[in-house]
């Protein structure tokens, strides 16, 4: 099975605490960690995984600037065999359906059977994966958190949806999918597996390349524009216990009996 | 003439979800004299009885009865909208599960722009609608600016809106059966697969001590369990803690996991995505204990500490114990 997953550089989260710069133009950059969008990375485990079971291939694919190319490298030394990075300044400032199509000019270019991408990432938007379904015509499942590959014309998987519990579906091949966390433990990628990766040739491919005109994608084509970023509002907050740890705790324990929050 | 706007009515065992009316709010507050349509799909009684209820608070409801439309696969909704919304149409429906699934092909589909998880609208400026959504797991929030004119799809938060409750519509239900047009699929449902009932119901317990990424590693979740044992509690978590696979999944709190209605709920080293706080119900004492300030839970907590888990929990275990 030719696989493709689509990752994202993203800043990590859990890493960091996100700050919007004074004007409100982005968020401060400057000290972030950024890593592979967690989603991503267990579509690039799933994938690493179908292809072991039934054989073909695994190809990581990035919309970004150079710095990308740095998550498609981890990506194949936990397994993708290939990496292809989509770069151009035209790209710049894409909104989500400009990066599907992006994507979709790509992916035109060879067959695959299967294509993945992470449910959501940083802008909490999930739509990448939707949008380059409908263009490419294929039928589309999200937040998938099981796959069974029945044969080479479809698969059975399996939705996360409310409460706790699975949707069931059999879906034709080719399709897109895109991947919940928990679907599979990630493997662990050390410092070694990616200097073994490190000499292997990433393509970069540009507008030109694939054939879309600069006009259709980056800023130029954008239908939803970023204006700014602000905090969200506090609303009423919580009460922030200060002193000590043991001044805090013993405040805490007269909070929680008074709430019956200790029996 | 009114400015129309559509929604999509999703429903379970007959009853509505609550989206069904916190879009009608929604709708409301993107025109307020907008002209409300529900699409509701579906077959038999079920469908018939959603029908009227929403009748009282759209102007129309467009009844689609199809066996096929049974169950609401995405890909065969999709098609349907596609075939019977007019062109350059308003359609909001809920950032669910289901939404997450139809929106963004139906966006390209109706070649409309879309506005996923929108959690408030700001007005028109022109032709365009100035919308707040959030990034960062909740950390920052952004305006964004989308040009309407040719329609959109809009994904509306749940439980951002005070659902309409109004019911002063008096709308119509048209019979649309006729026009849902050819709807075969290449994706099939097959079944419901329910959640496993696990060795403990969090959703019946009064105190939770709930766990997040904070806590780090595996052995660490040995602290929560001493101050649960103290304050006569039980721990669930949220998700990271399942996706790594260190509490079963019945112990999830969160839209994807099980929904809480404590009286008092511990949130130790959870940042409070809008996922695991729509888990939790019925405005239960929240203590919320995080290194980062700017984690989301200190917004909805009524109590903050701001401190690395892994030192302060074990100190207020042992001032509990103190008495």
């Amino acid at each position: 099975m030719e696989i493709l997953v689509c990752v994202k550089r993203v800043p990590d989260t859990a890493e960091n605490e996100i700050e919007v710069k004074s004007d409100g133009t982005d968020i401060e950059r400057d000290d972030l960690v950024y890593s592979v969008n967690e989603w991503d990375n267990y579509a690039v485990e799933e994938a690493i995984q179908i292809r072991d079971n039934v054989g073909g291939s695994v190809t990581v694919i990035t919309v970004g600037d150079e710095e990308s190319e740095e998550v498609l490298r981890r990506e194949m030394a936990m397994g993708a065999d290939k990496g292809i990075l989509l770069s151009d300044d035209a790209f710049e400032g894409s909104d989500g359906k400009g990066l599907a199509g992006i994507l979709k000019a790509e992916i035109e270019k060879d067959n695959y059977d299967l294509i993945l991408t992470g449910a959501q990432a940083d802008d909490g938007a999930g739509q990448v994966g939707g949008m380059l379904a409908a263009m490419l015509d294929l039928p589309y499942a999200s937040l998938v958190n099981s796959i069974e590959v029945i044969d080479d014309k479809k698969m059975k998987v399996g939705r996360e949806i409310e409460g706790g519990n699975q949707e069931m579906n059999e879906i034709d091949l080719p399709c897109v999918l895109s991947i919940q966390t928990g679907i599979n433990e990630p493997r662990y990628v050390g410092i070694r597996g990616i200097r073994k990766v490190a000499s292997l040739e990433i393509p970069v491919h540009g507008a030109s390349d694939i054939g879309i005109s600069s006009d259709s994608v980056g800023e130029a084509g954008a239908k939803v524009k970023r204006v700014d970023y602000f905090m969200p509002e506090l609303g009423d907050g919580a009460e922030i216990l200060e002193g000590s740890m043991e001044e805090i705790a013993e405040k805490l324990v007269e909070l929680l009996k008074a709430k019956g929050g200790i029996k | 003439m009114a400015e129309q706007v559509f929604t999509y009515i999703t429903y379970k065992e007959g009853i509505a979800d609550d989206s069904a009316l916190e879009l009608v709010a929604a709708a409301k507050k993107l025109y307020p004299d907008a002209s409300l349509t529900a699409v509701v799909t579906g077959s038999g009684a079920d469908l018939d009885k959603i029908c009227s209820e929403m009748a009282a608070s759209y102007q129309e409801v467009w009844k689609i009865d199809n066996p096929e439309l049974a169950y609401p696969n995405a890909e065969v909704i999709q098609k349907l909208l596609v075939n019977i919304l007019p062109k350059d149409s308003i359609f909001l429906v809920s950032h669910n599960t289901f939404g997450m699934d139809l929106s963004p092909g139906l966006s390209i589909k109706m070649e409309t722009a879309f506005i996923p998880d929108a959690v408030d609208f700001e007005g028109l400026e022109g032709n365009n609608l100035k919308v707040v959504r959030q990034e960062y797991s909740g950390m920052a929030s952004t305006h964004v600016l989308c040009d309407i004119s040719a329609g959109a799809v809009i994904n509306v938060r749940p439980g951002v809106f005070q659902p309409d409750e109004s019911k002063s519509a008096g709308g119509a239900v048209v019979d649309k059966s006729a026009d849902a047009g050819e709807l075969s699929a290449s994706r099939r449902f097959l079944e419901i697969v329910e959640a496993e009932v696990g060795d403990v119901d969090i959703t019946k317990e009064d105190v939770l001590v709930s766990i997040g990424r904070g806590i780090e590693d595996e052995d660490n979740i040995e602290i929560a369990d001493e101050l649960a044992e103290v304050m006569g509690a039980v721990v669930s978590c949220s998700r990271p803690i399942v996706d790594a696979k260190w509490l079963e999944k019945s112990r999830q709190v969160g839209t994807s996991g099980q929904t809480v209605k404590p009286k008092v709920y511990m949130a130790l080293g959870i940042s409070g995505s809008f996922q695991h706080l729509g888990g939790i119900k019925g405005s239960p004492f929240i203590v919320a204990v995080n290194k980062n300030l700017k984690a989301p839970i200190f917004q909805v907590a009524e109590v903050g500490v701001v401190a690395d888990l892994l030192e302060f929990v074990p100190e207020l275990t042992d001032k509990i114990k103190e008495g």
